[in-house]
């Protein structure tokens, strides 16, 4: 299995409010096993859809989604969703239930035994750099959005998942946080091995956090790759959307010079 | 006199455990048949629109019918249904008391519930069942550790709001006989006994803010995750609970219940056959304030053992005659159909309460009414007052019948103040009663019923059928009849309408054995 894509799509197509609107319109991908993959695309791209495609928050009208070399239809969504991580747009966290609970939410579903996942929790908390005693027993009323965000990381890695899917995990923070925040995933998902699959509109992120980025416009993949093979595009949609990074590069490049470097 | 050194205050003190027990057992039992009910139809209905509209609608509808109403209507519809089960599984249950009154209060807890909880549950973030699902929980996990945790609040807003209604609305439960704290209220109100009416009020309030307080404190406790608070509140209700269930089992389950309809010479008279009862060291508790159409199929039930009622009332009204024969006939074939039915007419207690036509004794002789007759003619240009049954009653279209009465105007209104009203020339008037004391006290004269269309109506003390053969309780009551004539009646009556500390039943009761014992 490891030599093959831990996640597969092929020719897939998903439409809604009776066939009116296409979501997603035959797309092909694939995610090899340890790769971080960005998916780029503007509102009604389709990117979303295309992420809860994989573990069945959303289930496909044709074409298939494979992962882990199972064809996912053949598989008991519960159990899908345990074992893959989902962080939400702005934590999606339970305001109910301690920053604890929350991490320790899908381990709990799982039946571990409690003293297991308290032990689970202070080690996630360690790996999202939080301080266990200080953060353990909040509410998520209580904590900055960027320590949300590091909470909605620590509860998608919680059950030890091979593969981690993130819907715009850094969208509502401001620059620095997210910065770090974005770094600190990366080193992560390096660390722990993981497959990554991160949807986001910018394009900027996607570059300088991803090994491949897919382009996604209006339900379809128009292109994918590095991002030096994505500089060879000749899409224009594509262009555009690196137009702006590649300005902004030169621009910073001029006005920041470095001792020395410049 | 000051007002708390009345006697009122102590006799109505010495009811609280039985009132209070009965009305905290029956609202926390329609409240929680309520919940159950109630909570799993707004889960199911949450996300089917139909359904929800139409379980909403129907809650509505409920609410709009009045509460006395409702809790009136289970009455004979469990009496039927009891004679039902009867008749196909062999076995019937009391149609009286409790059950319909948990039933209608139940149904009348479902609205705020069914609203909150459904209001409560759409209120839920998408993101955060988007995030349940994500995570991993099944649709049922999802529900119970996210939806209805983040709908708690809004959820116990709808119970705590039904707790208040339950608990206020089951004052009424009392003229279906469910003892609660409306006893007082109704007691007060057919007495004259005001003190009694601030009592049962101040008692329904205190209990209404103390169960939403408790419901408050579980509510906290759930929702900040304090198991400390959320036991207190979970204790503070089944004390509650607990401690209205010693007195009730201290009671011994043998003893007697004396029914009373709605008026004051039912609670003196009930008062004191009760007492007869204890003199001759048998135990006995009254069931006051219950419907004129009731009492009687409770006392074919068993429900209640004994009570007095007219014979006239129920030649017409239970019985369905429309015939008026003389007094001796009329009891002597009473007698024989109550027999029938098992229920054992003892003997008639010595005076009539009949229905009669009174005018101010002034204002009839210049006008020369003596009598009905002389009425009809003057009639159309009149007002005429009656109690809440009276023009319903057959007795009613016997006596327009018979003199060709039509008056300008009918009102009804509770028997004291029909008096009142008639003193102070509110109506010309009224449909009052032969035994009653406020006659000689306003000086008001009873009109002549020359055409009899009247019938005769003597008190008489009917039986429960399992009473029939029991010796002790004949014996008890046996120096009460024959010897009560109307004029120790009427001024029974009149001194139970004063509003003093020697007007409540049960020491008019005393007063009334004193004097019978004298004879």
């Amino acid at each position: 299995m490891s030599n093959g894509p831990l996640i597969a799509y092929t020719n897939v197509g998903k439409t809604f409010a009776n066939g009116d609107v296409v979501a997603v319109d035959d797309v092909s991908l694939e995610v090899a096993e340890g790769e971080f993959l960005a998916i780029v695309g503007g509102s009604g791209s389709g990117k979303t859809t295309l992420l809860r495609l994989a573990n069945r928050l959303i289930d496909a009208d044709s074409g298939s989604v494979m992962v882990e070399g199972e064809d996912v239809r053949n598989v008991d969504p519960i159990l899908l969703r345990r074992r893959i991580g989902y962080v939400f747009q702005s934590g999606g966290l339970f305001p109910h239930l301690s920053v604890a609970g929350n991490i320790g939410i899908t381990p709990r579903l799982l039946g571990w035994p409690a003293a297991e996942i308290a032990g689970r929790v202070d080690e996630l908390l360690d790996l999202v750099q939080l301080d266990g005693g200080q953060y353990r027993e909040r509410l998520p009323q209580e904590l900055s959005g960027g320590q949300r965000q590091r909470v909605g990381v620590a509860r998608a890695l919680a059950a030890r998942p091979r593969i981690v899917l993130m819907d715009e995990p850094f969208g509502a923070l401001d620059p620095l946080t997210r910065d770090a925040l974005g770094d600190d995933f990366r080193e992560l998902h390096g660390r722990l091995k993981l497959t990554t699959v991160m949807i986001t509109h910018d394009m900027t992120e996607a570059l300088l956090l991803a090994d491949r980025v897919a382009v996604m416009h209006g339900g379809r993949l128009l292109a994918q790759g590095t991002p030096v093979e994505l500089s060879d595009s000749t899409d224009p949609y594509v262009e555009k959307l690196l137009h702006t990074p590649r300005r902004q590069a030169e621009r910073l490049g001029r006005l920041l010079p470095r001792d020395g470097a410049a | 006199m000051s007002l708390f050194s009345d006697p009122r205050w102590t006799e109505a003190l010495s009811h609280l455990p039985d009132y209070l027990g009965n009305h905290v057992r029956v609202s926390l039992a329609a409240l929680t048949l309520g919940l159950i009910v109630s909570l799993p139809l707004a889960i199911v209905a949450r996300n089917r629109p139909l359904l929800r509209g139409a379980l909403l609608g129907f809650a509505s509808i409920v609410q709009t019918v009045p509460g006395l109403a409702l809790l009136a209507l289970f009455y004979p519809l469990l009496l039927v249904l009891a004679a039902l089960t009867l008749s196909w599984f062999g076995f019937d249950f009391s149609a009286f008391g409790f059950l319909p009154a948990v039933l209608a209060l139940a149904l009348y807890s479902m609205l705020p519930v069914l609203r909150n909880t459904i209001t409560g549950l759409s209120g839920v973030d998408p993101a955060l069942t988007e995030a349940a699902q994500g995570v991993g929980m099944t649709e049922r996990q999802s529900l119970f550790m996210v939806e209805l945790p983040l709908a708690l609040p809004v959820m116990m807003a709808g119970i705590r709001t039904a707790a208040v209604w339950v608990i206020g609305t089951a004052t009424l439960s009392t003229p279906i006989g469910q003892t609660s704290l409306g006893n007082y209220i109704f007691a007060g109100l057919q007495t004259q006994n005001w003190v009694f009416v601030v009592f049962g009020c101040l008692a329904a309030a205190a209990l209404a803010l103390a169960v939403d307080q408790l419901l408050a404190l579980i509510e906290n406790g759930l929702r900040y995750r304090s198991r400390l608070r959320a036991a207190l509140g979970g204790v503070g209700i089944a004390a509650l609970v607990a401690a209205t269930l010693v007195p009730a089992m201290a009671r011994s389950a043998s003893s007697y219940v004396v029914g009373a309809k709605t008026f004051t010479e039912q609670y003196v008279l009930a008062a004191l056959i009760a007492q007869r009862l204890n003199a001759d060291g048998l135990s006995a508790t009254t069931r006051a304030g219950l419907g004129s159409s009731v009492i009687f199929d409770a006392l074919k039930a068993g429900d209640i053992d004994v009570y007095v009622d007219y014979s006239g009332t129920l030649w017409a009204n239970q019985f369905h005659h429309t015939d008026i024969r003389p007094r001796e006939e009329l009891l002597a074939d009473l007698k024989a159909t109550l027999a029938k039915q098992g229920v054992t007419l003892l003997g008639d207690l010595g005076f009539e309460n009949a229905y009669a036509l009174i005018m101010p004794r002034q204002r009839a002789e210049q006008l020369g009414i003596h009598t009905i007759a002389d009425l009809a003619a003057l009639a159309p240009s009149m007002s005429i007052a009656g109690d809440y049954e009276f023009f319903s009653r057959p007795e009613w279209a016997g006596i327009k019948g018979a003199y060709g009465l039509s008056f300008r105007t009918q009102r009804q209104m509770q028997p004291d103040f029909m008096y009142a009203a008639i003193a102070s020339r509110e109506v010309d008037v009224i449909a009052g009663y032969t035994s009653d004391g406020l006659i000689a006290k306003y000086d008001l004269v009873v009109l002549g019923d020359p055409k009899h269309a009247i019938p005769p109506y003597d008190a008489v003390m009917l039986l429960a059928p399992k009473r029939k053969d029991d010796a002790k309780l004949r014996a008890a009551l046996q120096p009460l009849l024959g010897r009560i004539d109307i004029a120790a009646m009427r001024e029974a009556n009149l001194r139970a309408a004063g509003n003093n500390g020697s007007s409540s039943p049960d020491a008019v009761a005393r007063w009334l054995w004193e004097r019978i014992e004298k004879k």
